[in-house]
């Protein structure tokens, strides 16, 4: 089981986000944006929170430009798996991979929190491990997390069953309090919540480990 | 160079081109707004709306300006705007 953590200038959550996967059980190979391949065999590829290139032009911008997202999205072309978390989820939204786009929060302020989470939906190979109509607590650290989509694009998610997580309330005005959402074919989570965050006893919550357990689960049976 | 005007500037060798982004009409813009509360708070009155956008100005070895504004709409698709929520005007010389 390996985990490829792509790195940018300014990226901040790729040492957290290594741990978690590597207390599941993953081998874990950290990938600089320069390089234009990932290393050979990798399960799932994380996208880490912080402030890539500096949140220059818009958040995540620049890093969904870097050499090394060509081999991100062969990856999840060829059914791969991928994580993009908080900044990470920025650059996704940014690659076209996942849709939509996460803008200023409502309220304007950065906002530094645990916040308690719906699990929207537990038909997912990230969210498989938690208990149906469950919640979950992770931290959110983000000052633009606040998700918006075109009416189709929403009425997509909802009917295909892809947001993954829903605030429990309201903090930064994401349409339908969304969270987290799913690629189509459902091995791509972004969310702006830090399940890496959550994973070790350590640091106080460990909602986080049920993901990355059960991800460790699906690659363990490829 | 020598800028003779605030908008563009064409000269022999180059040519300075503007990028002028914007929220699309619809999206919420919560840093408008809270541009358009302080006005208020200094006494400004009657200001009924505020949309916050950037302007992009580049400077282009390119001196033809079909091609230049071609070239310009091709930068803001491919990284400039981001088309799900921005709209982007080019400005020429």
């Amino acid at each position: 089981m390996k985990a490829a953590v792509l790195v940018f200038p300014g990226s901040n959550c790729d040492r957290d986000l290594e741990r978690a996967f590597r207390n599941a059980g993953f081998k874990v190979e950290m990938v600089w944006h320069k390089d234009t391949e990932l290393p050979a065999d990798v399960d799932i590829v994380g996208v880490p929170g912080g402030f890539s290139f500096g949140d220059y032009l818009r958040s995540g911008a620049i890093a969904a430009r870097s050499p090394i997202v060509g081999a991100l999205k062969t990856h999840v072309e060829n059914g791969g798996h991928a994580i993009g978390i908080c900044n990470g989820f920025q650059v996704l939204l940014e690659t076209g991979l996942l849709p939509g786009a996460l803008m200023r929060n409502a309220g304007i302020r950065f906002i530094c929190k645990s916040v308690e989470l719906e699990v929207a939906t537990t038909s997912s190979d990230f969210t498989n491990g938690y208990a149906h109509g469950s919640t979950a607590t992770f931290p959110v650290a983000h000052h633009d997390g606040n998700y918006q989509a075109t009416e189709e694009i929403r009425t997509a998610l909802l009917s295909e069953d892809r947001i993954a997580f829903r605030y429990r309330s309201d903090i930064n005005g994401s349409a339908d309090r969304i969270a987290g959402i799913l690629s189509k074919n459902r091995r791509v989570l972004g969310l702006m919540p830090h399940p890496e965050r959550a994973a070790d006893p350590v640091l106080g919550l460990t909602d986080g480990a049920v993901l990355f357990n059960a991800l460790a689960a699906v690659a363990a049976d490829a | 160079m020598t800028v003779t005007s605030s908008e563009c500037v064409e000269n022999g060798n180059s040519m300075k081109v503007r990028a002028a982004i914007m929220l699309k009409t619809g999206v919420l813009d919560p840093q408008g707004e809270a541009i358009r509360h302080a006005l208020g708070t200094l006494g400004f009155e009657g200001v009924e709306g505020v949309r916050q956008g950037k302007i992009i100005e580049l400077d282009l070895a390119e001196t033809d300006a079909k091609k230049a504004e071609a070239e310009v709409q091709r930068m803001c698709e491919a990284l400039l705007a981001n088309t799900v929520i921005e709209s982007y005007e080019v400005e020429l010389p």
